[in-house]
């Protein structure tokens, strides 16, 4: 369903993944080791955050003149041979792919990993309109999960971060396979199954992580080699990607292949890291029809827009392994393709605020993504752009809450109102709370605690205790003011009325 | 030296013991301090939650009252909060009233466990707690306001104190402001991972730099019927002190 996996509202999607104790422990794994990995392989590089701001620098310069490399990187890729596409929506890329299978008479499609294909949906919507088409994700997690009828992903980089040894292994028996939950099985088992496919694939289709623009060459990371098979063995090729891919040199893609391994994977560099454009005249390498489509739908929302540094993204996935709020409710959380503190972000740009307003308020805002980003998206920020814009400009929040929020808004603006909060909090509150054992000591006084109450106030306290605020005459403002006037020098009197 | 004691709402509202504490210790420490009373909030719950424009009147407000003493340093007891203000001269970039102002508030406050560390160089606070804690290090302070040394060094020092390490210290607790009331289905499954990483160091007493971290975790112990002691950084650094205790560093943190 394209970039959208669920229309069920957040909080359903939040109580099924808490459901999924097997997901929750496997993201919670692959995110611990990750984390020691991702640490180890930049230190192993020194200097992490010179690196980011050289990073950020590339990125944002190749956005500062997107529509300038994009033209290059067309010419050039036109230069060495092959056609470039510019894809509005997701149906014009989705046509022009059509009409190349159709005009190469393609029957069978290998694909590699690629988001960008998710997100227009591409396989579907190949394989709705031909029939007789063969297609096949040739990425082993892409591959699960075509076999497990085209499950959603829930990691960019680890789509099938989800599922656990002995669901791949129900999975690939229905294809024939006969041993144990082994992963090194399981994966021999399918390298065998697709190699066959390989060998009589008439048509590939790959992403493409960086695109260069100043010789019109496609740069694919990969770990299995198989986006490599994708470009060498069939005829034609078509790279999908989106139009903020590009980097201006060589140089660049180099730097950001560094930053990306270890930041996705937490390896120096994957297994395969290629260049390619089609095939160079008198040699028999490469697909003989080189097509790239390059795809906007909706990114240029984004570009001069507070959300433009969000194309900055390289789509390592660090976000998602820091994240605390995606270490519980997993990819399947946010439905959408894009998931974590990126797809928080991307999401409503892509797809609208009305799909997706509700996933720029999963977040605590803690920052760990802002941090850990190898190219300086300061996501939690963008997360309160959205949130700002959802609710002084669009007014789509509405109720008790709202209601709350804008008198905290005055009550904090008005100084005599906070001290006439201070002043009856102990009062306010006192009608809601409830006496109990003391089980947090220092913190919830005798008096009691607060324990329901409508709006924000049950929000909170459907989860914990409230300690009741004290008297005010027990108040902060109250001791120091008599403290103050003890004093045998007593500071500026006024500013301590 | 004068010190504005930038209390917070939090402390205001809720926690009385954390301003006294806070204020005891920087007494000791020579602070001349002062509370303007018209300071109210650093304009996170509003700000954070999208309500931009409505939070404009706070920023002003609480710059005014900041600045309302001509104080050499603004102190307060809490990360998160401090760390806002360090951002005000962003927020206020484009005000030409506030604009200076914003800097000039930015540019001396700080969180109060990183004043008595990196300003006036205190190594041992000189206080004495007998038990064994576990510290919890909010996002905004280390991650915002970019301290994550000074508390640990103080509490190294405190007399009978053993501090045991936190396994993924690095995870939010899940208090997030508003969004802990906003999004309870999260923010509970996020506070009972640091729940249970709390319980696991077997730890009698929890430490934290941000009472808002305090209240979450602290509420959530409460409610699961699990005994914990909850203390502020300032609390445990005014625990039955002995002046003679206290050092000073030889050399300023850089
Ligand atoms: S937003 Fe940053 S951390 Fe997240 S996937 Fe993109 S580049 Fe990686």
């Amino acid at each position: 369903m394209g970039i959208q996996t669920s229309d069920k509202p957040l909080l359903e999607r939040v109580k099924e993944s808490e459901q999924d104790k097997f997901m929750q422990a496997s993201v919670a794994k692959a995110q611990d080791a990750q984390h020691i990995k991702r640490e180890d392989s930049r230190a192993l590089l020194g200097n992490w955050e010179q690196w980011r701001e050289l990073g950020e620098q590339i990125r944002q310069r190749a956005l500062k003149y997107l529509p300038d490399y994009l033209e290059q990187f067309s010419d050039n890729v036109e230069k060495n041979g092959g056609d470039v596409f510019f894809a509005a929506t997701e149906k014009d890329a989705v046509d022009y792919i059509e009409k190349i299978v159709k005009e190469t008479g393609a029957k069978r499609i290998v694909k590699s990993k690629s988001m960008v294909t998710t997100e227009i949906d591409l396989d579907k919507r190949l394989l709705a309109m031909n029939k007789g088409l063969q297609l096949m994700e040739t990425d082993l997690a892409e591959f699960i999960l075509q076999e497990d009828d085209w499950d959603e992903p829930t990691h960019i980089v680890f789509p099938t971060l989800h599922k656990n040894r002995d669901q791949v292994r129900e999975i690939f028996m229905k294809l024939g396979y006969e041993g144990d939950n082994d992963p090194m099985h399981l994966a021999r088992f399918a390298r065998k199954f697709l190699r066959e496919y390989f060998l009589q694939a008439d048509l590939g289709i790959t992403g493409c992580n960086f695109a260069v623009a100043d010789n019109g060459m496609i740069n694919l990371v990969t770990n299995e080699g198989n986006a490599d098979l994708t470009m060498a063995i069939p005829k034609t090729q078509i790279v999908v990607m989106g139009m903020e891919r590009i980097v201006p040199t060589m140089n660049d893609a180099e730097i950001l292949d560094n930053m990306l391994c270890r930041s996705a994977v937490g390896q120096k560099l994957t297994s395969y890291v290629t260049f390619e454009k089609g095939q160079v005249a008198g040699e028999t390498d490469g697909p003989e029809h080189f097509h790239v489509v390059i795809v906007d739908n909706n990114r240029s929302r984004a570009l001069g827009s507070e959300f433009q540094s969000i194309l900055q993204c390289i789509r390592c996935g660090a976000c998602m392994n820091v994240c605390p709020v995606y270490r519980h409710i997993g990819g399947h959380g946010y439905g959408s393709i894009y998931p974590g503190p990126l797809g928080a972000v991307l999401s409503p740009i892509l797809g609208g605020y009305q799909a997706f307003q509700e996933l720029p308020y999963a977040s605590s805002l803690c920052g760990a993504c802002t941090e850990v980003c190898p190219v300086k998206i300061p996501l939690h920020k963008l997360l309160i752009e959205h949130r700002r814009i959802i609710t002084d400009q669009r007014h789509m929040q509405h109720g008790l809450n709202n209601l709350m929020m804008e008198a905290i808004g005055i009550g904090t603006g008005f100084p005599w109102l906070f001290r006439t909060a201070v002043r009856f909090g102990h009062l306010g509150l006192k009608p809601l709370a409830s006496k109990g054992e003391v089980h947090a000591e220092n913190f919830i006084k005798p008096e009691g605690s607060v324990k329901g109450g409508p709006g924000l106030v049950g929000g909170w306290a459907d989860v914990r205790d409230l300690p009741l605020p004290p008297k005010n005459k027990d108040s902060f403002r109250q001791w120091f003011a008599k403290h103050k006037a003890n004093q045998p020098q007593p500071g500026d009197q006024k500013a301590n009325q | 030296m004068k010190v504005v004691i930038f209390s917070t709402c939090v402390v205001d509202l809720e926690f009385p013991n954390v301003g006294i504490a806070m204020t005891e210790v920087l007494e000791r420490f020579g602070c001349d301090c002062y509370l303007p009373k018209d300071q109210i909030c650093c304009g996170q719950p509003t700000f954070n939650s999208g309500y931009a424009k409505g939070t404009q009147r706070a920023f002003r407000n609480q710059i005014d009252a900041l600045l309302s003493v001509d104080a050499d340093y603004i102190v307060g007891p809490a990360g998160s909060c401090v760390a806002m203000i360090r951002e005000f001269p962003e927020f206020m970039k484009d005000d030409p009233q506030y604009a200076d102002k914003a800097r000039e508030v930015a540019a001396k406050t700080f969180e109060f466990s990183q004043f008595l560390w990196r300003v006036l160089g205190v190594e041992n606070a000189g206080a004495e707690l007998d038990g064994r804690a576990t510290y919890h290090r909010s996002c905004h302070m280390t991650r915002l306001l970019g301290e994550s040394e000074s508390p640990y060094a103080l509490l190294a020092h405190v007399k009978g104190l053993e501090m045991i390490p936190l396994e993924n210290a690095h995870d939010c607790c899940g208090f997030g402001g508003t969004f802990s009331a906003k999004e309870p289905e999260i923010s509970r499954q996020m506070v009972d991972a640091k729940v249970g990483h709390i319980v696991d160091t077997g730890a009698e007493i929890l430490i934290s730099c941000d009472p808002g971290c305090l209240m979450n975790i602290g509420g959530r112990f409460n409610r699961l019927g699990k005994p914990i002691k909850i203390m502020h950084i300032a609390e445990v650094l005014n625990s039955n002190v002995d002046e003679s205790r206290i050092s000073y560093l030889k050399q300023m943190p850089v």
